[in-house]
């Protein structure tokens, strides 16, 4: 399995290879036509080890092409899962054929080249095809053995996984765009299931990285064994009005949805609690929000957008007050700015969109254990359920499910389930006490730390 | 039946399929399996008055899978021919240690058993027809109302041909079309924006438009929008729930159906383990998980490990009677998968998923169970859910609902997640009416999304907490 993955990548990073395809591919444009092609291929491996044995171990390699084609105003678009190229023809046929049933729209076009030098960033670890497969195992079943033996009232380990992929991609354009990106992703989670009498609980801890080297089994560990034993005897609480402590990993995850708010896509069809709102206060004035896709590290790092534009810092909301949106080129020129270099897409098989990948909130002074002391009462949240059917942001509708501790005296005491904490984002942005100075880079489009925001609807028994 | 599993050619020839098996079990094993997949997909999405893109695509692919004692070897690629085949068969066979090599029983064709015709292959309709649904729904939408903003339609086929070979002897194949439909709008008033979706889908071709209006799915979701600008917000705490028939089977699909998918019980990871034969749920409670019901949204001829679709009954008048199984885990407790093996497509491997999990009809008349019920909130239409299947802790929220006051629906509610635990509200349910319905949903697990239905007829639930911000 090693020797075939090896060679895939061997293959897959030999230079250039992608973006000659691309550009070979963009060349055949007709007149009065833009053609875009973003072709790209990946490797990952996936092991789950369970008690004591590797229960899966997966080995993949793919790659597929995406075909934007751009006539009048019409854009049509095609994808396929290989790089043939018959397959290639045939899709580039398909995107053309396709272009003809759009409406015609002047805002409609692809990326042109803008000047902006790419920031130079090493998001690549060759180890994450180096290192042998076996090593790989191994580190998963370690991950399960220390999960096993890190706590007497660990039952079960839902899973340890061990899991990497390293990806390559390229676009080019008729309008003279070509770039590449690459990465690589490496990570170790696991979920504890921990027990007293018949009460169970669960945790989930994870440690990611650019390469198999700098993984943390002990830190995923304990994560999942803190978060699984402090939940044992848990309880509703009563309902009313508090301040919530969000750990950093709830703070990510509200991020990226209040991310889908701030991108030019739903500014300008209208679809956004923000829209209109340039230049107003939206949040408390210690509020400052950056999506830097330049900052290496962000997992959302990339040296080019989806359209081959260079990434580049923009600032969204300073000091409180709406700043900017991120854009695409067909949303920018929908609003009559310049595209940010915030296309991103969900692969080869999807048009880009503009979209943040790489958000931060300035962070404060404070770090939790302060933030606890200095709110004294209040609900600790340290996992969000429902957070796809509970906050819509273009009403700003805001309703979870939640579990956490409730914080006494400035300190955590006992563990609470089965609640929901409601608002709405544009109040809870205006209620931020606090903060926090523990940012953690984690998976996903946002980095988080701990925020406290009052005035929260808990509901509970 | 011009386009069923059984009269469509192989995507790969026997003996090759037999010489990858080989492969695959070279340095022993238990078990080897090829599955192979060809998806062709048409999208197309009207927004903001435009139609802004018609998508098509295709992948193709195959994963083999070895199976040594516990452990499981997977390995997929695109390349269909025998070489790219055997490479990932090589590289599937790496968890094998013992060396020799393991039997493959000589394949033997079986014909899948199709559920429903299609009519209408998606494919060989003019693109054009599809632009005209979404220009329609889309003027159906604006049509409801001066105070809709801006409205998305979307039309989606996938044709998924799959065949599936194992070294017990199975080859099998499916071909399954899925055509569907949906609109979500934005409506603004004084209190700021509200949305609205609705959406069909069904296992079936284009002529899934013959009964279904394009128009009725577009008025729909404008008017979940509109009725919202008046909503005031939901109660805070716990309340009597009524749900509408068809409106809210997600309920069963996290509240119990994710619980008794046997990789969680295997792995003590559910509030249902070791529950066979014990009261888990108010009698007036009987679950099915249904694969065979012709076009439902989550229903097929064979499973993604060439098992026929069944019907599992899961909890009969409130008895938990039996889990869902994949080949594996059935494989592990000595008896066979029920047909619940499903991949998202040939990059995954199988696990135990639902299809079309249902609660059957009761004998109460819907109009009663309102009327008997002074207070509490009347969910017409629930979104999404979210299971913790070891705690049974699940959340899933309203998309339209309705204050309940003097045993009469009143006012409309902001949208609000409702929370509970599985085993304590699936006791709570005291009404149970005889108007079931059934719709389409996604369900997502370990990273991978499968088609499915849920269904319910009207029902109450005694207490559920709302997660509202009535009190401000």
């Amino acid at each position: 399995m090693t020797d075939t993955a090896n060679r895939q990548a061997s293959a897959s990073t030999a230079e250039g290879e992608l973006l000659e395809l691309a550009v070979r591919v963009a060349g055949s444009a007709h007149d009065g036509e833009e053609l875009e092609v973003y072709v790209s291929r990946g490797v990952e491996t996936d092991v789950r080890a369970y008690e004591g044995e590797v229960e899966s171990l997966s080995s993949a390699a793919s790659a597929g092409v995406g075909i934007r084609v751009v006539v009048g105003g019409r854009q049509g678009f095609a994808y396929a899962g290989t790089l043939e190229e018959s397959v290639i023809r045939q899709t580039l046929a398909d995107a053309r054929d396709n272009a003809g049933f759009a409406t015609a729209d002047e805002h409609v076009g692809l990326a042109r080249p803008d000047g902006v030098p790419a920031p130079s960033l090493d998001l690549w670890d060759e180890d994450v095809l180096r290192t042998p497969s076996a090593d790989k195992v191994e580190m998963a079943l370690e991950l399960e053995r220390r999960a096993r033996n890190a706590d007497t009232r660990v039952r079960q380990v839902a899973f340890a996984d061990y899991g990497d992929m390293a990806a390559e991609a390229a676009v080019a354009s008729s309008r003279g765009i070509t770039a590449t990106a690459r990465r690589t992703v490496s990570s170790v989670a696991v979920e504890t299931i921990v027990g007293e009498d018949t009460d169970s609980q669960t945790g989930v801890g994870f440690s990611a990285a650019r390469g198999p080297g700098d993984l943390d089994l002990d830190k995923a560990v304990a994560d999942a064994v803190e978060r699984s034993t402090r939940m044992l005897g848990a309880a509703k609480a009563r309902s009313g009005r508090c301040v919530v402590v969000l750990d950093p990993r709830v703070t990510s995850t509200l991020l990226a949805v209040v991310s889908s708010a701030l991108s030019g896509e739903a500014v300008t069809k209208g679809r956004s609690l923000f829209a209109d709102r340039i230049g107003e206060q939206v949040a408390v004035p210690s509020l400052v929000l950056v999506d830097d896709p330049t900052d290496p590290r962000s997992f959302g790092a990339s040296t080019h957008d989806a359209e081959g534009l260079a990434c580049r810092r923009n600032v969204l909301i300073e000091h409180g007050i709406l700043r900017g949106f991120v854009f695409d080129t067909t949303s920018g020129r929908r609003a009559g700015v310049a595209s940010t270099a915030s296309a991103v897409r969900g692969g080869y098989a999807t048009t880009p969109v503009a979209g943040c990948r790489a958000l931060l909130l300035a962070p404060g002074e404070l770090g939790l254990t302060d933030i606890l002391s200095d709110v004294g009462e209040a609900l600790f949240v340290q996992s969000i359920t429902g957070v796809h059917s509970g906050v819509n942001p273009v009403s700003g509708d805001f309703s979870v499910g939640a579990e956490g501790l409730m914080v006494r005296g400035g300190v955590l005491a006992e563990p609470v389930r089965e609640v929901t904490i409601a608002s709405t984002l544009q109040r809870m942005l205006q209620a931020v006490v606090h903060i926090g100075s523990d940012v953690e880079w984690l998976p996903g489009v946002a980095a988080g730390q701990t925020v406290a925001i009052d005035g929260m609807a808990l509901s509970g028994s | 039946m011009s386009n069923a599993g059984s009269a469509t050619g192989l995507l790969v020839e026997t003996p090759v399929i037999e010489r990858v098996l080989g492969k695959a079990l070279q340095r022993g094993g238990d078990f080897a399996e090829v599955f192979v997949e060809d998806r062709h997909s048409t999208s197309a999405v009207l927004d903001d008055g435009r139609v802004e893109e018609l998508s098509s695509g295709r992948d193709r692919g195959a994963g083999v899978r070895v199976v040594v004692g516990e452990t499981t070897g997977y390995a997929h690629t695109a390349d269909l021919s025998e070489s790219g085949l055997l490479a990932a068969a090589e590289a599937a066979a790496a968890v094998a240690r013992q060396g020799g090599g393991g039997r493959v029983v000589a394949l033997e064709r079986r014909d899948a058993v199709k559920r429903n015709e299609v009519a209408q292959l998606p494919e060989e309709v003019a693109k054009a027809r599809k632009i005209e649904l979404l220009v329609r729904a889309d003027e159906a939408a604006r049509a409801s109302g001066n105070a809709i903003s801006q409205v998305s339609a979307s039309y989606g086929d996938g044709r998924r041909r799959i065949q599936v070979a194992n070294s017990d002897g199975l080859l099998v194949g499916d071909d399954q079309v899925r055509t569907r439909f949906s609109v979500s709008c934005v409506a603004v008033g004084d209190t700021g924006m509200q949305t609205g979706y609705e959406s069909s889908a069904f296992t079936v071709g284009f002529e899934l438009f013959d009964t279904v209006d394009v128009g009725e799915i577009a008025t729909t979701a404008a008017r979940r929008a509109l009725v919202k600008l008046t909503a005031r917000p939901a109660p805070s705490g716990e309340v009597p729930l009524i749900l509408e028939s068809g409106s809210g089977g997600i309920l069963f699909h996290e509240a119990c159906g994710h619980g008794l998918e046997a990789d969680h019980i295997a792995k003590d990871a559910s509030v249902y383990v070791g529950q066979v034969g014990e009261l888990v749920a108010s009698p007036l409670v009987t679950l099915v998980d249904d694969g065979t019901i012709g076009p439902e949204w989550g229903s097929y001829a064979v499973d993604d490990e060439g098992n026929s679709a069944q019907r599992n009954v899961l909890i009969d008048n409130g008895v938990l009677t039996d889990y869902m199984w994949d080949y594996l885990r059935g494989r592990k407790e000595h008896r066979g998968s029920s047909g619940n093996g499903r991949r998202q497509n040939y990059r995954h491997l199988p696990m135990v998923r639902m299809t079309n999990t249902f609660l059957l009809n009761g004998d109460a008349e819907p109009d009663e169970i309102l009327a008997q019920t002074p207070t509490g909130v009347y969910v017409a239409k629930l979104g999404g859910g979210q299971v913790n299947t070891t705690t049974g802790d699940f959340v899933f929220g309203t998309v339209e609902a309705y204050l309940i006051e003097d045993g009469r629906i009143t006012e409309p509610l902001r949208d609000a997640n409702l929370i509970g635990n599985g085993p304590e509200v699936l006791r709570r349910i005291d009404a149970v009416a005889n108007d079931f319905a059934m719709g389409p949903g996604t369900c997502g697990k370990d990273g991978q999304s499968v088609p499915v239905g849920c269904g319910q007829p009207t029902l109450r639930i005694t207490g559920v907490t709302i997660g509202g911000t009535a009190g401000d």
